[in-house]
């Protein structure tokens, strides 16, 4: 039995609560919290005057190197990346090797996560078997097992006959679709977004309407089936405008977006820096504009870190030969708080799009402080300066392409069913 | 034929302080002392040779030119990845330094010392005849060691083999590297890898820049001048690295910049590189002073960017018809190997009333001379 924690003298924040305070955790349950508590003998006394202290982060898009990918990112040393950047609970992508199409993989995936200590693992299941876009997964088996929701990751589910039926199947189950926005064949070849830029740097361009359309299409098919969708990752004004349409209308359509799409832009690749080359690629000035509104209007229901390990090999290559995707676990707090700092985005919203937002989402009650919630949490200074430096990372992966940005907001401490697992 | 300025008269200084080497150690060395301003200098092309030229007359290169003092180099970085980046004297330099050496390569002479123990490897991951042709002349007449090494791009992973040659490259010393890659970006990545300066020989869609420097030197020559000219870039330029390096060096030195071609093979955004579109090539070409053609690939056919090579032909081939559109003394260039029939005409073609096709390949050898000679100078610059 863990020892009971007192945090004395923090901001707590979380869904609803923002109190300067203590909170007590005992057997690792939130046991109380309020603007001054006694001091229970025996308790981890842990003062941070200035701290805030709010729910484990929930990320709700990461890749995991495992299965298939081992040389990327174990499962071990995501969780330890994850624990650094304050995350404890994360929705795995199914589009490994082999990709998690199976209710066995979906067991496998949880119980690795339980082994950490650290990070719970929330997987998705493959809409399609393999992910290869052909043949529906078994979803009802999949959703049984602990599967969250149904994507194929970084890959677009492309036919509208296929999205038309995954929509209409994973419906009768109650679990959304999570879509990679983005027509496969207006896309296919491209390394940039479709612009000046890369027109310069005789790169293959992706035009932004390749995602506006895809958004469009499959909005038109959540009013034909009924189903839900949700938007991975949007980059662009013009698929946030739709979604923003969308949700007025009352459809049952969400979305996230990931801090490189608010932060960078895609003078990011400079001179063929293929640690910016995501997918989607990262947009013109006005689209992350357009995405950093969505954040603060409320268009946006979460901001994941859309984790993309990548090792030297898949990134030290000519630019479109390079491996797409970024690192993200340790970067997605504190990239968060820039645009709190910047004025964006108040602070409680921006804890809620990382916290109760993503978690009600994903249908499961993390991500709240409450007396009797489950104690994880994490512990940051909102205004400690450091610097983002590739090599020097949490974890295997890093592939950052905030490499050299400075921020303010550090993680002290990061608590897992009570249980101190960073810091 | 009477003196031409290379450079408008407002630009004295500057074109003065960007003569080649070559040229300045004349001025100093050579027994006739002729400045800039008088006669002597006139190189385009004159029928009578000058007495005065330096490479003829001063031994320039062989004699004087160790005992004299550094001159200001304006070209500062260690590689020639990309046009886009350089100034105009930077340009002006490598222009003048390679006309020098278009002079001493007509007069049959070469320069075997000024490169002489160093090793300049052709890195060819691409099919390239006349490029790697042409950089082997230029090193072997600079008294380089030169190697040529193909390396066969069908093997399934590129990277690798990219990274790992570097590496091997390395290993060996080489101080001059020429590569050219079918990925744009590739030689930016290899000078991160290796210590010799990289020059780019042509990477996927994105520069060549030792062609637009002829391709300039070429016009130079023929017009006189670069600057105020109007220049219509005709055909896939979607596709097109000699096209992107052009457009960057012909607006940095001044020139009316036009792209012509079907929209399929005009790319995104290329208006703000700050050139004019056209999809009617009459129009295009309407009181141009130069013409360029680019090369269409079969292949941009096969992926249905033009439907037939008739049809293009027909719209954006460029015959004796649409060039009547263009200035009576306008000139035609290609970057080669041409498709007759399809993006030109033979008649234009082989028409030496227009044609400088053949002269661009003269060119090519003294540039990548004046290349190869800057770069040398700088071994140990760290700018990229």
């Amino acid at each position: 039995m863990n020892p009971d924690t007192l945090f004395s003298g923090v901001r707590i924040l979380g869904a609803g609560v923002d109190l300067v305070g203590d909170l007590l955790v005992r057997d690792g349950l939130i046991a109380d919290f309020g603007p001054a508590l006694g001091r229970p003998d025996g308790a981890t006394r842990i003062e941070a005057t200035g701290a805030i202290l709010c729910p484990g982060l929930v990320d709700m898009r990461a890749a995991l190197g495992e299965p298939g990918f081992e040389y990327r990112e174990t499962i071990a040393s995501a969780a330890q990346a994850a624990a650094a950047g304050g995350i404890t609970t994360l929705a795995a992508l199914p589009d490994t090797q082999p990709a998690i199409d199976d209710p066995a993989l979906v067991h496998l995936l949880r119980t690795r996560g339980e082994e950490t200590g650290s990070l719970t693992i929330l997987p998705y299941g493959a809409v399609t078997k393999g992910c290869r876009g052909e043949e529906l997964a078994e979803l009802g088996l999949l959703r049984e097992a602990g599967a969250v929701a149904f994507t194929d990751g970084s890959r677009a589910i492309g036919p509208a006959r296929m999205m038309r039926l995954a929509l209409s199947y994973a419906r009768g189950f109650g679990a959304r679709i999570v879509q990679h926005p983005e027509e496969p064949s207006l896309a296919a070849g491209g390394s940039a977004t479709e612009s000046e830029q890369a027109t310069r740097l005789g790169l293959p361009g992706i035009p932004a309407a390749a995602e506006a359309m895809m958004v469009a299409r499959d909005i038109k098919l959540v009013q034909l089936t009924g189903g839900a969708v949700h938007f991975a990752h949007v980059s662009t004004g013009e698929a946030v405008a739709l979604i923003r349409q969308a949700k007025d209308a009352g459809l049952a359509v969400t979305c996230d977006t990931a801090p490189p799409y608010f932060d960078l832009n895609e003078t990011s690749i400079g001179e063929f820096r293929t640690y910016a080359k995501l997918s989607p690629p990262l947009r013109k000035e006005h689209d992350r504009k357009a995405v950093a509104a969505a954040l603060a209007d409320g268009t946006v229901d979460a901001v994941a870190s859309d984790h993309q390990p990548r090792d030297v090999d898949d990134k030290r290559l000519p630019f479109a030969l390079a491996s797409a995707g970024g690192s993200g676990l340790a970067t997605l707090l504190a990239v968060t708080l820039a645009h709190v700092h910047n004025g964006t985005i108040p602070l409680p919203a921006a804890i809620e799009l990382l916290t109760a937002k993503p978690a009600a989402l994903l249908g499961i009650s993390a991500g709240r402080i409450a007396r009797g919630a489950v104690a994880d949490l994490c512990l940051f200074e909102p205004d400690r300066i450091w610097k983002v430096e590739a090599g020097s990372l949490p974890g295997k992966a890093q592939n950052t392409p905030f490499d050299g940005r400075a921020l303010e907001g550090v993680v002290l401490g990061t608590w897992k069913r009570g249980r101190r697992v960073f810091g | 034929m009477g003196r031409r300025p290379s450079v408008a008269p407002s630009n004295f200084a500057l074109w003065l302080y960007s003569r080649p080497q070559a040229g300045w150690d004349a001025q100093v060395a050579c027994p006739h002392r002729h400045g800039p301003d008088e006669p002597g200098h006139d190189d385009a092309g004159a029928p009578s040779p000058c007495p005065n030229r330096p490479a003829v007359c001063c031994n320039a290169v062989d004699g004087p030119r160790r005992l004299l003092q550094p001159r200001p180099v304006f070209y500062r970085k260690k590689h020639l990845l990309a046009i886009e980046g350089l100034e105009p004297p930077a340009i002006s330099q490598l222009l003048d330094l390679a006309e020098s050496y278009v002079l001493l390569n007509r007069s049959g002479k070469t320069q075997r010392d000024l490169l002489r123990g160093r090793t300049l490897i052709n890195l060819f991951f691409e099919d390239s005849t006349r490029t790697r042709t042409s950089f082997e002349l230029a090193g072997k007449r600079l008294g380089a060691d030169v190697i040529n090494m193909s390396v066969s791009t069908s093997s399934v992973n590129k990277g690798e083999t990219l990274i790992d040659t570097a590496a091997t490259l390395n290993a060996m010393h080489c101080d001059l590297l020429v590569v050219r890659h079918d990925q744009s970006g590739a030689p930016n990545l290899l000078a991160q890898i290796v210590d010799a300066a990289v020059i780019n020989a042509g990477d996927g869609t994105h520069e060549h820049p030792t062609q637009a420097l002829l391709d300039a030197l070429t016009i130079k020559r023929r017009k006189g001048r670069i600057a105020g000219l109007t220049v219509a870039i005709c055909g896939d330029v979607t596709h097109s690295r000699v096209a992107r390096s052009n457009i960057h060096l012909l607006t940095t030195m001044g020139c009316q910049v036009r792209v012509v071609g079907p929209p399929t093979l005009i790319p995104a955004g290329v208006a703000d590189l700050g050139v004019s579109v056209f999809h009617d090539m009459a129009a295009g070409l309407d009181g141009v002073d130069v013409v360029m053609t680019l090369r269409l690939q079969r292949e941009r056919m096969a992926r249905g960017l033009v439907p037939s090579a008739r049809e293009y032909f027909r719209f954006y081939g460029l015959d004796h018809e649409k060039l009547a559109r263009a200035r009576p003394d306008a000139i035609v260039m290609h970057p080669g190997p041409m498709n007759r029939g399809v993006e030109i005409d033979s008649a234009v073609a082989d028409d030496p009333a227009h044609s400088v096709i053949k002269e661009q390949v003269e060119m090519g050898v003294a540039v990548r001379m004046a290349v190869l000679d800057i770069l040398s100078r700088g071994q140990g610059r760290n700018e990229p």
